[in-house]
């Protein structure tokens, strides 16, 4: 008869109510594109899925410490002046202290391995990178600077699209910047386009699709037109990994797909064959 | 005071929301612009790639005895024409012959006219895999280098980046119930509050009628319209025939430099 009166006493063994406190968020993760669950650590310092090698988003300037040897932030002063647009000043402020950005993008002058370049990393914590005036002026600015110093651009894309909440001016956005890549094109310096998750709308129809060169993080989503709404059109499903840069590549749309721990070498390798002939 | 409430018994200023609707409406024919505004108009197909998209009509015609290149975006006319035209919105080949024409019209030294009205560039499968954003932005790019005259006139809806790709122009003009705006007013609605029945007020707030875009600049002309369609087309030849003899006067770098300039400013 012991024997069951241990078993009884199994079942008195309770739940321990603070597991959750001890256990910090963000231990295991999944991956968003191929759903593997991982622990935190293995992605690395890159943050690059142990199992598909694709690279979880990272803000701008998380980018900026992987990615450089030295930074020195350009037009950090700039700010959106008067966000008329109901709720617009919230989200804006909200924003800016997520992420220590001013707008939807960094940029300065920076080293990439002995390579100096103007830099610009498109940030999609920040209202999901959308193009409001301010991003498209300090784009512009970096290919105007650019210009002017004869540097060679590098610009990591990440955007929803346009800044609904700025209108017409945020389409403007894509002609200021084209006009200001096409500077930059005519005293033939070299545009390098980093395209990473997610790059759509707008940043696409414009400068995104404008370098001389074009990498891309592996699985990133790039695209013009949302999927739901390509679905809702055209009314059929699309195929798995019909926006991602593997399908862009065979479609002709992508140079070459490099894993976010080569970036660095690569585009360094890349400006320094543009740039022989003076270095 | 007692003039404008009389004046206003006969003159209703239509709301951002009927303007949209009329927008809409087949109140000018693309077919109709260019046999009105132009003469001896030569079609040309294809864009030498892929294909040849027909809601993008393009070739050569004469403006007062003077060629002129003329790309025109086409809703269509009955329901057959108009399945086969998206509604007027362009595929990336369609784009690319844009693409082809205004650069045939840059080696000939002849000014380019655009006529947009799209609800925007076709969120379609093959649009996608073959390059929509790529085609439009390059569409861009490229008429940010071209070293001859360029005028668009948004004579319904102008949408989004699809209208832009054609409106990336020396001026832009826009009929008096035309729209130019980043998204539809129902888009807009449905992003920024979920609610695509909420597009009225939307309308209202996007800032998207002649207008409006006249205040802030983005664009240049607004061309009065009126049910006798020959006098809207005689007062567009008139008004382009002048600003084009002024554009020719700058010479082909300022003449870019002046586009760019334009669009600096924003």
């Amino acid at each position: 008869m012991d024997l069951y009166d241990n078993q009884k006493s199994t079942s008195k063994i309770k739940r321990d109510a603070s597991v959750n406190d001890r256990i910090p968020d963000g231990l295991f993760l999944a991956c968003p594109y191929c759903g593997v669950q991982m622990y935190n650590k293995q992605l690395g310092e890159h943050r690059v899925c142990a199992h598909c090698g694709y690279g979880f988003r990272l803000q701008a300037r998380e980018r900026v410490a992987l990615l450089t040897q030295s930074f020195e932030e350009m037009d950090s002063d700039i700010e959106i002046v008067a966000p008329d647009f109901p709720g617009y000043a919230d989200k804006l402020a909200r924003a800016k202290s997520q992420t220590e950005l001013g707008e939807s993008v960094l940029t300065g002058i920076a080293t990439i391995e002995d390579a100096k370049v103007a830099l610009g990393i498109m940030d999609s914590y920040f209202m999901m990178g959308s193009l409001g005036s301010m991003t498209g002026e300090k784009i512009t600015r970096l290919f105007e600077y650019a210009t002017e110093k004869k540097l060679p651009v590098v610009l990591f894309t990440a955007s929803g699209g346009a800044r609904m909440q700025e209108g017409i001016n945020s389409l403007m956005q894509m002609a200021k910047v084209s006009a200001a890549v096409a500077q930059h094109q005519e005293a033939g310096l070299l545009y390098l386009v980093v395209l990473t998750d997610p790059t759509t709308g707008g940043v696409t129809a414009s400068f995104a699709m404008q370098g001389d060169i074009t990498l891309a993080e592996p699985h990133a989503l790039v695209g013009f037109a949302g999927a739901r709404v390509i679905e809702s059109t055209i009314h059929e499903k699309l195929p798995k990994d019909f926006q991602r840069v593997e399908t862009l590549l065979e479609n002709g749309f992508v140079d070459k797909i490099v894993p976010r721990p080569e970036l660095g070498h690569v585009i360094s390798q890349l400006v320094k064959l543009h740039y022989r002939a003076e270095a | 005071m007692a003039v404008n409430i009389g004046l206003k018994l006969f003159k209703h200023e239509p709301t951002p929301a009927e303007v949209v609707k009329k927008s809409r409406e087949d109140r000018f024919f693309a077919r109709e612009i260019i046999d009105g505004v132009f003469n001896d108009f030569i079609e040309f197909h294809g864009d030498r790639q892929s294909g040849d998209d027909m809601s993008v009509i393009g070739g050569i015609a004469t403006l007062n005895d003077k060629p002129v290149t003329v790309i025109v975006i086409d809703k269509g006319t009955d329901i057959h024409d108009k399945l086969s035209k998206r509604n007027g919105s362009p595929e990336p080949w369609g784009y690319r012959k844009a693409q082809r024409l205004m650069q045939q019209a840059n080696k000939f030294h002849r000014p380019i006219v655009t006529f947009i009205n799209t609800p925007g560039a076709f969120p379609g499968k093959t649009a996608e895999v073959q390059g929509q954003g790529e085609a439009i932005a390059k569409s861009i790019l490229e008429s940010m280098k071209l070293a001859v005259p360029m005028i668009s006139i948004i004579y319904g809806e102008g949408g989004s980046g699809g209208a832009l790709a054609l409106a990336t122009t020396d001026q832009v003009w826009m009929f008096q119930n035309a729209t130019y705006s980043i998204l539809s007013p129902e888009g807009f609605a449905s992003i920024l509050w979920k609610d695509s029945k909420r597009s009225e007020e939307a309308a209202a707030v996007m800032g998207l009628t002649p207008k409006d875009l006249l205040e802030k600049n983005v664009i240049e002309y607004v061309i009065p319209e009126s049910r006798n369609h020959p006098r809207v087309f005689n007062l567009i030849r008139k008004k382009l025939d002048d600003e084009f003899s002024l554009l020719n006067e700058l010479s082909p770098e300022e003449l870019i430099q002046k586009r760019r300039a334009r669009f600096r400013a924003f």
